[in-house]
């Protein structure tokens, strides 16, 4: 579980970009991509066999190649769907889950050793399981993902509503609320921060998910191309895959950012 | 109308067992003042909790208006040191809480809301958010929100213990104002011997844990009182030099 305070650590812009000259940074930032990238095409072939590495250039061919073809958004979509179908389906039984279970200690005491072992459990190891029961479809790649998003968003729903003030309870009790609305209006809007901590840091796991899947067992998926690509020799076209999930996680942080932006408000005064 | 019978309560953790309150009879009338006072951590506040319901006592039994307190005891309205404001909720809809509790619609409860706030001096801070006021501001939030909802009974908890001397003696003011217009019977725990003697009517000494009564004391000052000047007088004087004489003894067990 993590406190909702906790911010993991980004490779984002520092706190004030205008400090370290805004524009001028952003150059620098090209400039030592575009270096980077010479010295990929320099040494490939030179230095390190093209077999391995491949190159800038073959890279960037193979891409326009799959965008020209259509291809790559086919696989673009299936992974994206599995990605968001995976975290909604995760989250909600999450959510719903930590709940029950925050508010039923009996239950909570009961399944606890079941669940610590599930969770020590590395969800990867469940995929052959989800193929026999979900099929070779995109089924068994959102239930993956589903998985490793339900845990992560259960831990910090489930510590929310357990951190709840008894307090707070207990004074909406001796003003005769019911044990419905001390869940629905204090318990819950009382864990909300640290739901959305879980929602956050669970956002680049369902991803890993989908594309874990996708590389087990499929037919289409940004995973699969990449285990398609490595199949063939393809180093090219597995630098490219990489490139465009890449893309992909940061356009997903990029969305979360956004989202959290917007339910600041909620964190600040969930407090 | 509350009435205490050998009430005793033993917590127990695990091999170690706490007793906290041994064997207290007490009655108090309605629209009476009662302050309970002892050292900290005496259990005086595991007392409360069992007027208020939230713990069945170990022994003995809790009666309130003739009927023993099994569950939590909603004629109650509880305050405690920590105000129990919910953070996510402005003013007027901590306040304006228990009428949605209890199902009244949107607009009623607000005109009732802004009406309380203004009686216990918040208004112009009505949509403010808890974390935005001052401890004062949030003590007269919570006394709104128990007027609000009529409780009998206001057990409070220390509840100005973290306020300066000069806004406890406004809250003093303002409680006593609310207990004689609204006739709710109080009763008060505190640390603090002379905002006792200022607000009630009877106080009690409370020994080390576990918690009996050592003393009980009617406090003869006429009301209303002047909660600022009350303390000068020779009457006040005598109460709470009667009064420290024994509470002294409990402190200085403590320090041995």
């Amino acid at each position: 579980m993590t406190a909702p305070d906790a911010e993991l650590p980004a490779f984002s812009e520092p706190a004030s970009p205008s400090a370290l000259g805004g524009g001028f940074m952003v150059i620098c930032q090209v400039v030592l991509g575009l270096v980077l990238l010479l010295l990929w095409q320099g040494a490939s072939g030179r230095l390190v066999d093209n077999f391995f590495i491949s190159n800038p250039l073959d890279v960037a061919r193979r891409l326009i190649g799959w965008i020209a073809d259509g291809s790559l958004f086919l696989h673009i979509w299936a992974t994206v769907y599995a990605t968001v179908m995976g975290f909604v389906a995760g989250a909600v039984i999450g959510v719903v889950l930590g709940i029950w279970l925050g508010v039923s200690p009996f239950t909570s005491r009961l399944l606890n050793p079941y669940l610590n072992a599930l969770n020590a459990l590395p969800k990867v190891a469940l995929a052959p399981l989800f193929v026999l029961w979900f099929g070779l479809g995109i089924e068994s790649k959102i239930a993956l993902a589903a998985v490793l998003v339900l845990f992560l968003v259960f831990l910090n729903t489930y510590a929310g509503v357990r951190e709840v003030d008894q307090d707070l309870i207990d004074g909406a009790r001796l003003m005769k609320a019911t044990r419905v609305q001390v869940i629905t209006k204090v318990i819950i809007p009382s864990a909300m921060s640290w739901v959305f901590a879980g929602l956050k840091i669970s956002v680049p796991y369902a991803l890993i998910g989908a594309v874990l899947g996708e590389m087990i067992a499929a037919n289409r998926g940004l995973g699969y191309l990449v285990q398609f690509s490595g199949s063939q020799f393809d180093t090219a076209g597995v630098f490219a895959v990489l490139i465009v999930i890449a893309l992909l996680a940061v356009a997903l942080n990029f969305l979360v950012e956004i989202v959290q932006h917007r339910m600041q408000q909620w964190r600040v005064i969930g407090r | 109308m509350i009435d205490l019978r050998h009430v005793s309560k033993t917590f127990r953790k695990r091999d170690e067992t706490v007793e906290a309150v041994r064997d207290i009879n007490l009655t108090i009338a309605q629209k009476e003042i009662v302050a309970i006072i002892g050292p900290s951590g005496c259990g005086k506040s595991t007392l409360l909790n069992m007027i208020a319901g939230l713990y069945a006592p170990s022994s003995g039994s809790i009666v309130y208006k003739g009927a023993r307190v099994s569950d939590v005891n909603t004629d109650a309205g509880y305050m405690t040191q920590k105000d129990n404001l919910l953070p996510w909720r402005t003013v007027r809809d901590n306040v304006a809480f228990p009428l949605e509790l209890a199902g009244i619609d949107k607009s009623a409860r607000a005109d009732r809301a802004d009406q309380v706030i203004k009686h216990v001096g918040l208004d112009g801070f009505a949509h403010r958010y808890p974390h935005e006021l001052s401890g004062g501001m949030r003590k007269r939030a919570c006394l709104a929100r128990m007027l609000i909802y009529g409780a009998e009974t206001a057990l409070l908890d220390e509840p100005f213990a973290a306020l300066d001397a000069q806004l406890k003696l406004a809250m003093h003011d303002l409680l006593l104002k609310l207990a004689a217009e609204t006739g709710q019977t109080v009763v008060l725990v505190t640390h603090d011997l002379m905002e006792a003697v200022t607000l009630a009517d009877r106080v009690l000494v409370c020994t080390r844990r576990p918690a009996t009564l050592a003393l009980e004391q009617r406090i003869e000052l006429k009301r209303p009182r002047d909660v600022l000047n009350v303390r000068f007088t020779n009457e006040f004087k005598e109460h709470y030099d009667a009064l420290w004489e024994r509470l002294r003894v409990e402190y200085q067990e403590e320090r041995v």
